[in-house]
């Protein structure tokens, strides 16, 4: 029922195409098997001369037609092969085009709402799930179920069916024979379903093998410099060898259980084809079956034999497909974020006002603890505070990317807890402190998707982020690809593209989340210089480490433990003891003393 | 930049294949059985339609049941040898496929560990791991299942003819004439499928690309309120690897009606004309078996032919891959131990000779060295600096400066293309180069650390490490308390890259790492961009205790950082434009001034 569930899944909206397609399956396979029925009688009633008997007509060609048949003798059999290959060889190549288009349909289909259900789900979704094993599911996963519909299950139809069919021809001719000819095909055909989904674990477990020898490789590649500078190359060797020989075993295992079935089931189908044809001889020589049933039957246990083993395989498979559906149905099962509904009818100035707002991730410790405070609009507020003190969490509240469990945060009037998720993302613009770039251009990576976007418009948000010459300076200019399979940036040139793309959407609240500390502080005063310049009534939310930055803001907030422990300008907090002073005083005072004086205290 | 890399050679290239069969040698024997026992199965396949023929002619026209029991004899036999024959081959087959790119790959791997980073900064990562990983297994496959396969459908075609030439040479040239049509098709059809396939691996290879960035970049996405803009670049994706593959998959799904279509015209071709001489007495009757026979042939004739046009076109993918991979293994390392150094100290695997290895004091002195990367950008022109032992020397400037550059030089990362590097008043050239790498103690911006506990990437690269010396390098480097506060201590597992830690913590285990190996030469580069202040200030007192009596060079943004240097040198486009101490330096008002001034808060300082 579940599996049912799942298929059915897989197949929406492609229904017709997979009925169609079975369908050309159905008719191709029917005449595949009428071809070895033509020559059969070809050979008994026209060659041989042989009186057309009751069993003959069950074929189903009505007798009036095999009269002609015979009485027009060997000019008809050309033109009755040919034109019958002819009509398979067409649904053979409908039943081939129709099943690959089903199957790509609905892998598409799958693969984008795979994709948008990622898009949709919560912020902290990536700390629940492991990267590596998400892509493998949308990639492998898919393509396993893909392989399966669009090979192996149409595949798996027809042996169905044209194993009825021909053991409802064989059975007309002859029920003993069918029997004798078809006596060990059950036995082959469990061993090959057992043997394959027993061997399902140990192709995983290859599979991972082959996963985990890559990983050490990239390991390797991407840490060259740590392994050169601590002259670990023979330790590098020496692990990679145990991954590579661990592989190769895995491999060697698979070929030794494979070599042990592939030997025995290929002697059960030959010594079941050697039966067919001994029996076949035995009953022709008593005059039980004419010479032309028996090459049929010949043909027909060969039309048998083979196929059940295949069958046997796509069961294997079929399980396969069934496991790898169940996992992608497993990330349908993360429910998404809700950006659909609240209000999107506010005008956001950048007004907000927190009052007694707590915050826990989960059931754990208070990360905000009573939070009430007012960023005015327009103005610059920044934040300071250790790892750990809450920083990041509050921002995140902002853009809703969690949500506040007591209190109350007001933006522009309006709780925030109302408001349209994807409004209000598109009108804060947060810029992460270790920012992703995409594998694309620069251009594109600013404007991230914006069709609309202008080159002047991309360069003037680069110009503002003090990255424009920088891009200038590449071979390729904007056109310049980043990203993984492209140019390595430095940290602060990384940073300083996020900006610029953050900046090209004009947000009308800006937050830069320790963004701004890989870029050295000339380059850090340029920007805020130009922002200031630029758009002087933006609300700015900076937290950073960096006195000079911090210093500039109309207000600053230190934080601690979840808590704001300090407030005021820079020259308010520097008056008093505190974080920020000791901060301030680590990195202005240049004599030695001061230093350890306020360390010491 | 995607490298759009040659996935198949036109040209079959001998040199490419001799060498192949080199690293084969050790399989050789295992070839020559696989081989053989291919041609037993090959004729085996081709004897089985010889059966119905005995069976009809032999046994029920000549009307001989005693026969009977002998036919079943014989067919047992032959089918439990075949049974055997094929478990060995599979075996031979998947030995050779198990351990040639397990040894190709080993070999890879040796020599890029032997490669300069001169070569990891024009390499793409992905593409030394595709060398390593598909290119191998492709070339497994092709030295044993394509040779199978190769052999099994050549020997398939030629005796399958031979047997029909010798039933009826007639009614054989009569089902021969359709081969060549045959034989071209599938040549054709089977280059364009095989193309096509990994024309449609690539496309799919665009679409884990785009779930791999979606996945790792989905909060960016989020906080810019981009899902839209990204699930619509994606759906074009999706569908153009949609649409390839229909049309792949309908140029494939020709084939075989076609073949059918040959095979059925030669199939009635036999019957007709067999037909007619059934009726037929004397030199051009035939036999009911023989017929029957040939239909047999007649139908079973394409499959070979399919395989070997099959074959064909993969090998030219294998020669392709192979190419690939000796590109890689004959890259000379740019770096690499010189003759003077293997006299003195003899050819050196490993760290074996270490014991013979010389002290290092510490002193490094640039003499007119001269620098450009790969891409021909000059870096460093007629450089000088004389760096004395136990000196700690910090290099500030912009980015793109050179101070990088300075300190892979002095590390012996790149070698200088002009100009020397004495390291204790000898060019560094004549020591092994492993010699000086053990003398390096490196801390990066980034830190890397690799997947295993926390304890096995504070002992990188080292055997004999104690718990004491353990826990001491990682309480001087301050991250003895929070490796205490995980739940299994140093035991703890990093994660992937470490990204169980903070980058805060990554720095500080990446930090003990090197206080633990010892080192003469002690290089940090941007070590403390990504920790807060506090505990950068912890770093700092940590590395005052460190760098005693050790040389060492420091590369910094935060002046902090770099003001209990011995010297700082501030580096402007590849030249020293002013050196002195902290204090000397603020003196002259140039320079470092405007830049330390600039990082503190005004009024601060200006008094």
């Amino acid at each position: 029922m579940k599996k049912l569930k799942l298929l059915k899944m897989y197949m929406a909206g492609n229904t017709k195409l997979y009925l169609l397609s079975w369908l050309s399956i159905v008719i191709h396979v029917a005449l595949a098997a009428l071809i070895p029925l033509l020559i059969a009688f070809y050979l008994d009633h026209i060659i041989g001369g042989l009186a057309i008997d009751s069993s003959t007509a069950a074929f189903s060609l009505s007798s009036r037609l095999l009269e002609f048949f015979r009485d027009n003798g060997s000019g008809m059999i050309l033109p009755a092969i040919i034109g019958l290959t002819l009509l398979q060889g067409l649904f053979l190549f409908l039943r081939g085009k129709l099943t690959a288009l089903a199957a790509e349909n609905s892998s598409r289909r799958l693969r984008n709402s795979l994709y948008r259900h990622i898009m949709h789900q919560p912020y902290d979704f990536q700390s629940k799930t492991q990267t590596g094993d998400l892509v493998q599911r949308c990639t492998s996963d898919i393509e396993t179920v893909q392989s399966f519909m669009s090979s192996h299950g149409s595949e798996a139809v027809s042996i169905v069916f044209q194993i009825m069919l021909v053991l409802v021809i064989m059975i007309q001719i002859s029920p003993l024979y069918t029997l004798i000819s078809t006596a060990l095909i059950p036995l082959i055909f469990f061993l090959t379903i057992r043997f394959f989904l027993s061997m399902m674990k140990i192709f995983l477990a290859a599979d991972e093998a082959e996963g985990e020898l890559s990983s050490a490789l990239q390991e390797n590649l991407t840490g060259v410099r740590v392994v050169k500078a601590f002259a670990a190359q023979q330790l590098e060797i020496d692990k990679f060898t145990e991954k590579n020989s661990t592989h190769r075993d895995k491999v060697m295992l698979i070929l030794k259980l494979m070599s042990r079935f592939w030997s025995t089931s290929d002697f059960l189908c030959m010594i079941q084809f050697a039966a067919v044809i001994a029996a076949g001889a035995w009953g022709a020589l008593n005059g039980m079956i004419t010479i032309g049933t028996m090459i049929a039957f010949s043909t027909y246990a060969g039309m048998l034999i083979w196929p059940v083993r295949g069958l046997g395989q796509m069961m294997g498979f079929m399980g396969q497909a069934f496991v790898a559906l169940e996992r992608i149905q497993e990330i349908f099962d993360y429910p998404v974020e809700d950006d659909e509904t609240g209000t999107i009818d506010i005008k956001i100035a950048g007004d907000i006002v927190f009052e007694n707002v707590s915050f826990a991730y989960g059931d754990g410790e208070k990360v905000l603890d009573d939070i009430s405070l007012h960023i005015p609009a327009g103005r610059t507020t920044a934040i300071l505070g250790a790892t750990g003190s809450g920083k990041s969490t509050l921002v995140h509240l902002l853009l809703r990317l969690y949500d506040y469990q007591s209190g109350s945060i007001k933006l522009d009037g309006t709780e925030l807890s109302t408001i349209n998720r994807r409004y209000l993302r598109e009108q804060i613009g947060l810029v992460l402190q270790e920012p992703f770039l995409f594998s694309r251009n620069l251009a594109e990576n600013i404007s991230l998707g914006r069709a609309s976007a202008s080159e002047q418009e991309i360069m003037e948000a680069a110009a503002k982020a003090s990255v424009h010459d920088a891009i200038r300076g590449f071979e390729r200019g904007y056109g310049t690809i980043v990203g993984e399979r492209g140019v390595t940036l430095s940290g602060g040139q990384r940073q300083r593209i996020a900006i610029a793309r953050t900046l090209f959407r004009a947000p009308s609240v800006l937050i830069f989340d320790d963004s701004l500390s890989a870029v050295d502080s000339q380059t850090d005063a340029s920007i805020r210089a130009a922002l200031q310049r630029d758009r002087r009534n933006v609300t700015t939310l900076i937290i950073s480490h960096r006195i000079t930055t911090l210093a500039e803001a109309d207000q600053i907030l230190v934080l601690d433990k979840g808590r704001i422990v300090q407030q005021g300008n820079h020259d308010e907090l520097i008056s008093s003891d505190g974080l920020y002073k000791t901060v301030w005083e680590l990195q202005s005072k240049t004599d030695d003393e001061t230093i350890d004086s306020i360390i010491s205290v | 930049m995607m490298i759009e890399e040659q996935e198949f050679s036109k040209k079959i290239d001998f040199k490419v294949w001799k060498r192949l069969l080199g690293f084969s040698k050790p399989y050789r024997s295992l070839m020559i059985w696989l081989v053989a026992q291919m041609i037993f199965a090959g004729l085996f396949d081709a004897v089985v339609p010889l059966f119905s023929k005995y069976a009809v002619d032999n046994i029920v026209l000549a009307s001989r049941p005693d026969r009977l029991i002998l036919m079943s004899i014989v067919a047992v036999l032959l089918i439990a040898a075949q049974a055997v024959n094929v478990r060995y081959m599979v075996l031979r087959a998947g030995k050779i496929e198990a351990w040639l790119p397990y040894d190709i790959r080993q070999n890879a791997f040796d020599h890029l560990q032997k490669l300069s980073l001169s070569y990891y900064d024009v390499t793409p990562v992905g593409w030394i791991m595709a060398r390593l990983t598909s290119d191998c297994r492709r070339l497994g496959q092709t030295m044993s299942w394509n040779l199978v396969d190769l052999f099994w459908s050549g020997f398939m075609m030629l005796i399958t003819a031979i047997f029909m030439l010798i039933l009826d040479w007639r009614m054989a040239l009569l089902v021969l004439v359709t081969i060549p049509l045959l034989v071209w098709i599938s040549f054709v059809f089977q280059q364009k499928i095989l193309h096509n396939y990994r024309q449609v691996r690539k496309y799919n290879s665009h679409i884990t690309a785009g779930f791999n960035e979606g996945i790792t970049g989905a909060r960016t996405i989020k906080t810019l309120a981009a899902e839209q803009e990204m699930a619509d670049g994606f759906g074009k994706t999706t569908s153009q690897m949609r649409n390839f593959s229909v049309r792949a998959a309908t140029t494939a799904a020709l084939y075989t009606p076609l073949v059918l279509m040959l095979g059925a015209i030669a199939t009635g071709l036999v019957l007709w004309s067999g037909g007619i001489r059934m009726n037929q007495t004397g030199i051009m009757g035939m036999t009911y078996g023989t017929l029957a026979a040939f239909v047999s042939y007649a139908v079973q004739f394409f499959e070979p032919v399919r395989q070997f046009a099959r074959v064909f076109t993969e090998l030219n993918y294998a020669q392709a891959s192979a190419e690939r991979i000796f590109a890689l293994t004959d890259t000379v390392p740019a770096i690499s131990d010189s003759e003077q150094a293997i006299n003195i100290y003899g050819k050196q695997e490993g760290e074996e000779g270490k014991a013979e290895w010389p002290a290092f004091a510490g002193n490094i002195e640039f003499e007119n060295v001269s620098f450009g990367y790969e891409n021909g950008e000059c870096v460093l022109e007629n450089f000088n600096l004389k760096i004395k032992a136990g000196e700690t020397i910090a290099l500030v400037g912009e980015t793109g400066s050179g101070k990088t550059t300075i300190a892979n030089l002095a590390c012996r990362f790149y070698e200088p293309n002009q100009g020397q590097i004495r390291v204790d008043g000898i060019d560094y050239r004549d020591f092994p180069v492993m010699w000086m790498y053990s003398q390096l103690g490196y801390v990066l911006q980034e830190p890397h650390l690799f997947s295993g506990t926390i304890r096995e990437n504070i002992t990188y690269g080292r055997s004999d490490v104690s718990q004491e010396e353990l826990e001491s390098a990682a309480r001087t480097a301050g991250a003895h308390e929070f490796i205490m506060h995980m739940d299994n201590g140093y035991d703890s597992e990093a994660g992937e890259r470490g990204n169980r830690l903070s980058a805060g913590q990554k720095q500080l285990v990446s930090f003990a790492r090197a206080i633990l190996s010892n080192p003469v030469l002690f290089v940090l580069d941007e070590a403390t961009s990504s920790v807060d202040t506090q505990t950068e200030h912890q770093i700092q007192q940590a590395l005052s205790r460190v760098l005693e009596g050790r040389t060492s060079l420091i590369i910094a943004h935060r002046l902090s950082t770099v003001r209990h240097a011995d010297r700082i040198l501030v580096i402007d486009n590849g030249i020293i434009a002013e050196q002195g101490s902290h204090s000397e330096l603020l003196k002259k008002r140039g320079y470092y001034w405007r830049l330390y001034t600039n990082q503190i808060v005004k009024g601060s300082l200006t008094e």
